[in-house]
C-alpha cells in the first residue's frame, strides 16, 4: 500500500518551512512537500516502490505538539498541527555526513557530487572504499515490486551487505529488462550485471552449465 | 490426560499430584542449564542415572535435570531433597559416593560444599552461599524444584493457578489493571511498561492480535532469559496466555534461538503439554477463551531481537527492521495490533495475578518495581544468573553477590546493557539498579547482562569490541547505522594501533551523534552507547592509549 492510495482523504494542513501547505490523510511529509514545490533531497525513493527509510538524506525536523524529532520525510505520515523544517542545523548535519559516508564509496556519482557541494560534504573525508554501490536498494525494489521478478537482492548484514544478482532468474529474466539500470545512481549495477553474466550465465540451461 | 475443564479439576489434579509426591523420598536436582551442561557435557546425569540403575533405586530415588541454578562459576551443581544439601562442582566420579553417603546415608560429603574464599565457611545450603543470599528469588526460586519437560512439577508448585484466576475470576480489562498498577516495565530493555503497550493493542482497531515472546536474548553477556525458558517454560507461558487474555489475542508466538536446541525442546514439550492438558487451545479451563501458540526460531543476527525485525521475521521476511512510526502495538505482525515482551516480562505475569499487585510493588525502587534477572560475566568472582530486587546498588550485586574481581584486581568499571548499552566507574557503583536512574548515567540496564571489568581493561577496546559486533549483527540497511559503525570502528581500531589522529574523539562524537539522530531502529539509535558512555567516564583513555591493557576478548584468550 503506498501512503498517498489511500481512498477516503481528508484534508491536512501543515506547515513546511513556514509554509502553509495542503496534504491528504495518508500522505508522508516528503510527498506533502513535493506537492507545495519544496526539495527535499532523496535518494532511495521512488515514486512507483513502496518508501523503504534506507538512506535517510530526506531526514527533517518535526515538531508535534510540542515535541520536535529527526524524522525519515519519505515515511512520517502527515498529521494535523505538523511543523517541518527541511533545513536546520541538525537535518544539515545529518545529511553532510551520509553524504561523505557514501562518497567514500562512490566518489564519481554524479547525483552525490551535486548533494556534496550543497551541504558542504568533503568528499575525502573518510578513507576510499570504492564498492561503488551505495545499497540504496531501487534495483532490488524496482525488481520485487515492479517487476516481481526477485532477480537481484541483498546478501549479507551489516557492513558486508552487497547486491548480487541471482543467476539462476537472471539468466532468464534479465537480458531483455535492464530496466533497473536507469535507476541506480552510481555505475555499479551495470558492472554487476556483467559480472554476473560472464560468470554465471550459460546458454546451456543445465545445472552445471549454471554453476560454472 | 483429558483436558482441564474448570478450576475445581485443576484444583483436584493439583492435589492428586501433590499426594503423589512423598516430600522424604530422595531425590537428586542436577542443574542443566547452559553453564554446568557445557563443562560437563551432561556426563554427570549420566553418571546418575547408571548408578540409579545400577543400585536399583529407580522407584526409590527421583533424579530430575533442572533449569539453571544460577550459580554458573561452581558448576556442575546439585541439590539433593529432601535435606536441600547442595554440591557444587561435582564430577562424576563423585556419584557413587554421593548416591551412597548422601543420598542413602543421609552423610554430608565436606569436600563437595561450597567453601567461601573469604572466610573458609562450608556452606550446606544454596541459602548459604553469599551468592544466593543476598537475592531474592521470585522468577528463579523454583529452579531446583521442577524439571522442564515435566508440567506435574510445576503444577505441584502452584503452576496455572494464576491462569485460572485470571480467567474464571477476573475480566480481560481487571487483569490490564493489575498488571498496569504493578508498573510491570519490559525487561528486554527499554523498560516500557507492559500494561501500556497492552492496553494500546487491547484498544487498536481489528480483531486479530498477536502476543509474542521475546526470547531472542542476543545481548553479549545475557544469559537469564534462556535460564528461565529452559528451565521453567512453564512459567512464561502462563504468563503468555493471561497477556492474550487482556488483550484479546488467539495466537501468540515464541520467538527463539535457533542456536539452543535444548531450549527449543524444552518450549516444544511446554507448548505440547499445555495443549495436551487444555491450558492452551479451545475453550481454555472451560472459560471461552481460545488461545494457540507456535514456535519460531531466527534466523541468527543479533538485530532478529528488535520488535519490528522480529515480527518481520515471524512473517517469513528478512529481519529487517521496519521504521516505526506506527507503533507495533497498533500495526505489528502482517500490521495487526502486536504485543512484544520479552521472557522475563512475561514470566513477572503469573507473579502479579497471583500475589496482586500491591504486593508487587512492595519491591523495587519509586519506578522499577519487582526484581530483575541479571547475568555476571567479566572480571567477577562468581560469574552466574543472580536475580535481585530493583534498588539494590551496584556495589552489592558484584561484590555481595558476584564476590567481587579475581585476583586481587581493582574495579575499572561495570558494564551494562552489551552493545547497545554503556559502563560507569568504580565511582559511581552505588547506583541502585534502576531503569531511570542508571540510564540517567548512559548505561542503561538493558536486558539485564552485567560485564565487570578490572583494572587492566581498556576502555577504548570494550567500545572497539562492542562496534566490532554491531558490524557483524546490524541488518546493513540504513545508511547511518551501517556506515556510521564502520567509520566508528575504523578509528577505534586505529586508536588503539597507535595510529590515532588529531582530531579523531571529535569526529566519533559527531558521528555518534548522528547515527543516534538518523539510524532507522534502535540497534543503529543507540549503537554508540557504549562508545559515548566510555568516551564520558574514561576520556582519557581515549587521548593517550594505553597499550598494556587488554579488551574482554583478549583477556579470554
Amino acid at each position: 500500500m503506498i501512503m498517498g492510495k489511500q481512498k477516503k482523504t481528508s484534508e491536512i494542513i501543515v506547515q513546511i518551512d513556514g509554509k502553509k501547505v495542503k496534504a491528504a490523510e495518508g500522505m508522508t511529509i516528503l510527498e506533502a512537500a513535493q506537492k507545495a514545490d519544496i526539495f527535499i533531497p532523496t535518494l532511495c525513493h521512488h515514486e512507483k516502490l513502496e518508501p523503504h527509510g534506507l538512506c535517510r538524506i530526506c531526514t527533517v525536523e518535526v515538531e508535534v505538539r510540542g515535541w520536535t524529532s529527526l524524522v525519515a520525510a519519505c515515511l512520517y505520515p502527515v498529521e494535523k498541527d505538523l511543523v517541518v523544517k527541511t533545513r536546520s542545523e541538525k537535518v544539515d548535519k545529518i545529511r553532510k555526513l551520509i553524504l561523505e559516508f557514501l562518497l567514500a564509496h562512490a566518489p564519481n556519482s554524479l547525483q552525490l557530487q551535486d548533494l556534496a557541494q550543497e551541504y558542504s560534504a568533503d568528499p575525502d573525508r573518510f578513507e576510499k572504499e570504492s564498492s561503488f554501490c551505495v545499497l540504496c536498494g531501487l534495483c532490488v525494489r524496482y525488481c520485487a515490486e515492479v517487476k516481481k521478478k526477485n532477480a537481484v537482492g541483498f546478501v549479507e548484514c551489516g557492513a558486508r551487505r552487497e547486491i548480487r544478482f541471482v543467476p539462476e532468474i537472471a539468466a532468464t529474466e534479465c537480458i531483455n529488462c535492464k530496466e533497473c539500470f536507469e535507476l541506480c545512481p552510481t555505475s555499479y549495477l551495470q558492472a554487476a550485471f556483467v559480472l554476473t553474466e560472464s560468470l554465471a550465465f550459460s546458454t546451456d540451461s543445465s545445472p552445471t552449465a549454471i554453476k560454472k | 490426560m483429558p483436558r482441564i475443564n474448570s478450576a475445581a479439576e485443576l484444583e483436584k489434579l493439583r492435589k492428586g499430584i501433590l499426594s503423589k509426591k512423598d516430600p522424604n523420598k530422595p531425590s537428586i536436582a542436577i542443574c542443566a542449564g547452559m553453564g554446568c551442561l557445557v563443562r560437563d557435557k551432561g556426563r554427570i546425569i549420566a553418571a546418575f542415572e547408571e548408578e540409579i540403575d545400577k543400585k536399583d533405586l529407580k522407584t526409590k530415588v527421583g533424579l530430575r535435570a533442572t533449569g539453571c541454578h544460577g550459580f554458573c562459576e561452581k558448576g556442575p551443581m546439585i541439590v539433593i531433597y529432601p535435606e536441600e544439601i547442595s554440591y557444587v562442582e561435582v564430577t562424576p566420579k563423585d556419584v557413587p559416593e554421593i548416591v551412597s553417603r548422601t543420598v542413602l546415608g543421609k552423610k554430608v560429603i565436606d569436600r563437595l560444599l561450597y567453601t567461601d574464599p573469604d572466610t573458609g565457611k562450608k556452606a550446606t545450603h544454596q541459602s548459604e552461599i553469599p551468592f544466593y543470599k543476598n537475592q531474592m528469588r521470585h522468577l528463579m526460586g523454583n529452579s531446583t524444584k521442577i524439571d522442564p519437560q515435566s508440567i506435574d512439577d510445576y503444577l505441584a508448585v502452584s503452576g496455572y493457578s494464576a491462569l485460572s484466576k485470571a480467567l474464571l475470576e477476573m475480566s480481560p480489562k481487571e487483569v490490564l489493571e493489575e498488571i498496569k498498577k504493578a508498573n510491570l516495565r519490559g525487561r528486554g530493555g527499554g523498560g516500557f511498561p507492559a500494561g501500556r503497550k497492552w492496553e494500546t493493542a487491547r484498544n487498536a482497531p481489528g480483531k486479530e492480535k498477536y502476543v509474542i515472546v521475546n526470547a531472542h536474548e542476543g545481548e553479549l553477556g545475557a544469559f537469564m532469559d534462556r535460564a528461565i525458558l529452559s528451565g521453567n517454560p512453564h512459567s512464561v507461558l502462563e504468563g503468555l496466555i493471561i497477556g492474550a487474555y487482556a488483550v484479546g489475542s488467539h495466537q501468540g508466538f515464541i520467538y527463539a534461538r535457533h542456536d539452543a536446541p535444548r531450549m527449543k525442546n524444552n518450549i516444544d514439550i511446554a507448548v505440547a503439554k499445555a495443549e495436551e492438558y487444555g491450558f492452551l487451545g479451545e475453550n481454555i479451563l472451560g472459560s471461552g477463551f481460545d488461545f494457540l501458540v507456535e514456535v519460531h526460531l531466527d534466523i541468527g543476527i543479533f538485530v532478529s531481537g528488535e520488535s519490528s525485525a522480529l515480527m518481520r521475521s515471524i512473517e517469513g521476511n528478512p529481519p529487517e527492521p521496519r521504521p516505526k512510526y506506527i507503533r507495533t502495538s497498533v500495526k505489528g505482525i502482517w500490521e495487526k495490533p502486536s504485543v512484544l515482551n520479552n521472557v522475563e516480562t512475561w514470566a513477572n505475569v503469573p507473579l502479579i495475578i497471583n500475589k496482586g499487585s500491591e504486593w508487587y510493588t512492595s519491591t523495587g525502587t519509586a519506578r522499577s518495581k519487582g526484581t530483575k534477572l541479571v547475568s555476571l560475566s567479566g572480571n567477577i568472582v562468581n560469574t552466574g544468573v543472580a536475580e535481585v530486587p530493583f534498588g539494590t546498588t551496584v556495589r552489592e550485586i558484584v561484590y555481595g553477590i558476584g564476590g567481587g574481581i579475581p585476583k586481587g584486581k581493582k574495579l575499572k568499571a561495570v558494564h551494562f546493557g552489551g552493545p547497545m548499552g554503556g559502563s560507569i566507574p568504580e565511582s559511581l557503583l552505588d547506583t541502585p539498579l534502576d531503569f531511570d536512574e542508571l540510564a540517567k548515567l548512559g548505561a542503561p540496564i538493558g536486558a539485564g547482562s552485567i560485564l565487570v571489568l578490572d583494572e587492566d581493561t581498556s576502555m577504548v577496546d570494550v567500545a572497539r569490541y562492542f562496534l566490532d559486533f554491531l558490524s557483524n549483527e546490524s541488518c546493513g540497511k540504513c545508511v547511518p547505522c551501517r556506515e556510521g559503525i564502520r567509520q566508528m570502528l575504523k578509528i577505534l581500531t586505529n586508536i588503539r594501533e597507535g595510529k590515532g589522529k588529531e582530531g579523531d574523539i571529535e569526529l566519533l562524537e559527531e558521528i555518534a551523534e548522528v547515527t543516534g539522530a538518523a539510524s532507522l531502529c534502535a540497534l543503529g539509535k543507540t549503537a554508540a552507547d557504549p562508545l559515548l558512555s566510555t568516551l564520558r567516564y574514561f576520556r582519557d583513555e581515549y587521548e593517550t592509549n594505553n597499550e598494556s591493557v587488554k579488551s574482554p576478548a583478549e583477556k579470554r584468550e
